[in-house]
């Protein structure tokens, strides 16, 4: 997957775990837990929805990768590479 | 028996009143719509399909979930928690307490459950078995969602309250046994206001409808409606059904200082087991346990003008409920005999609590609402006092026993009074 691919992945995730948020106005480069209501629980729903979608694994000491979405597209970029878009 | 004080001569501060309501049933989502359906003979049971089990039928609340929660906290949480939070938030504005400036602190929460965790385990085991039953992929939310003070918890988060909460496991009793736990802690004082009853979210476990068909207890029929048939000769078994009812408890001293609307106050009520089968009923107990809830309200079997039955449409259960009626009631002339569940099917947690609901309103209107599905009455199911198909005007209606009993041999009667 290219990364704009992983980026709508993931919008698709957070649409279904904060289904009452607009994520039309996601800025990039802010962190989510600045612009969002996600709690802890929820990050944790974003790595078991990457693990069921993609069975991409992303360990414990990694989750602060997960901060933005900037960065959490770059972290998963190269983990994702193999990974057909569906 | 033990002696009770008359509940009339009790200080204001230990007596214990109906001040708002909350529900939603099969074929309503508020007290008024309930009652009318029962008023106007309308079930709420409907065609259903459940994973593994197939085609059924069932009592489903269309209850409008988002307007009392967010899509997020639905999606986390469990349907009896959602269940829960419309009811008891619908329980709190009926009461006209002030919402924004009320201590949250002295609120408690006492829910009722048949049963809780079952729909959420069965459905990560299902979606587990998508990959191949690797536990890498079972939910974080698997134990705040099965946790059996889940849905008071819910409700908790959900309204801010920080007082006690907790769920009532109690069986098919729950509901009496959650409004009898709130009656309970207010007069300790452990709380100043009460929301207490029950909520199911059974529908959604193919386990109950699997159980009750293997037990030979599942109710079935070609027209959904006529499926529950609580005292009919051709009655064959439970509809099963989702559905809640909250109440607003609060002492009647407290009641009468801010002039509150009083529905009803609870004068008596009792609880006890039969210890003789874990399904079978003991018409002997269930009849004992009437006569303690007739003895702590201080009144003789003929001042009860409505008995909200418990009967759940299968053969044994509703002749031993009749047997252990008329051995208390007699052929008392003044006292009708009624069932809600031909209506809705058996709502489980939420029963004793729902099926009160539905009769409070007699206390006003003087009707007594009937037990439909009446085509060909067993002669062993049938009283004189008996209410069959159509309502029945009795002019004024004083006193209401509520019967709701349980697996494991649980036993609640509660007594209810019109101020």
């Amino acid at each position: 997957m290219a990364p704009e691919e992983i980026r709508s992945a993931i919008i698709d995730i957070l649409g279904d775990i904060a289904p009452d948020e607009d994520l039309s106005t996601l800025d990039d480069a802010v962190a989510f837990r600045d612009q969002l209501e996600l709690d802890s629980m929820d990050f944790l729903d974003i790595v078991m929805e990457l693990r069921k979608r993609y069975r991409v694994q992303v360990p414990e000491e990694d989750y602060t990768a997960l901060n933005s979405m900037a960065s959490t597209v770059e972290y998963l970029t190269p983990k994702m590479v193999d990974v057909v878009a569906t | 028996m033990i002696s009770y004080p008359r509940p009339d001569e009790l200080p204001d501060d230990q007596r214990v009143v109906i001040t708002g309501m909350g529900l939603t049933s099969p074929n309503g989502n508020s007290p008024s719509e309930f009652r009318c359906g029962l008023l106007e003979g309308r079930s709420g049971v409907q065609d259903y399909e459940v994973r593994y089990f197939g085609k059924t039928l069932a009592g489903i609340c269309d209850f409008d979930v988002k307007r009392h929660q967010t899509r997020k906290d639905a999606r986390r949480g469990t349907r009896a928690g959602s269940v829960g939070i419309y009811c008891a938030n619908e329980a709190l504005l009926d009461s006209g307490l002030d919402v924004d400036n009320i201590d949250r602190s002295r609120i408690g929460i006492y829910v009722g459950v048949t049963e809780h965790g079952n729909v959420e385990t069965e459905s990560e085991i299902f979606e587990i078995k998508g990959f191949d039953y690797d536990t890498k992929f079972w939910s974080h939310h698997h134990n705040p969602r099965t946790v059996a003070n889940n849905p008071a918890g819910e409700i908790a988060l959900n309204m801010g309250i920080t007082g006690p909460h907790y769920t009532i496991g109690a069986a098919c009793a729950a509901g009496n046994a959650g409004l009898i736990q709130g009656l309970q802690m207010l007069r300790l004082r452990e709380c100043d206001v009460a929301l207490a009853g029950g909520v199911s979210e059974s529908i959604h476990t193919f386990g109950i409808f699997a159980g009750f068909a293997s037990q030979g207890a599942l109710a079935s029929h070609t027209d959904a409606t006529k499926a529950s048939r609580p005292f009919d000769a051709n009655r064959n078994g439970i509809v099963v059904a989702e559905g809640g009812c909250l109440y607003t408890l609060e002492r009647l001293a407290d009641a009468k200082a801010r002039d509150a609307q009083i529905i009803a106050e609870i004068v008596g009520y009792g609880m006890n087991t039969d210890a003789t089968d874990f399904v079978l009923p003991n018409s002997e107990r269930q009849a004992q346990c009437m006569r303690m809830a007739l003895n702590r309200a201080c009144i003789n079997f003929d001042d009860v003008n409505v008995v909200s039955t418990h009967a759940t449409g299968t053969g044994m259960g509703d002749t031993l409920e009749i047997a252990a009626v008329r051995e208390v009631f007699g052929e008392s002339e003044k006292t009708h005999v009624n069932n809600a569940k031909s209506f809705i099917g058996h709502t489980m947690g939420a029963a004793g609590a729902l099926e009160l609901a539905g009769n409070l309103m007699g206390f006003s209107d003087g009707v007594v609402h009937p037990t439909i599905n009446l085509d060909d009455v067993d002669p062993e199911c049938d009283m004189v006092q008996l209410v069959k198909n159509q309502p029945r005007e009795i002019g004024q209606v004083d006193y209401i026993l509520n019967n709701s009993f349980g697996m494991l041999g649980i036993n609640s009667a509660l007594v209810v009074k019109r101020v």
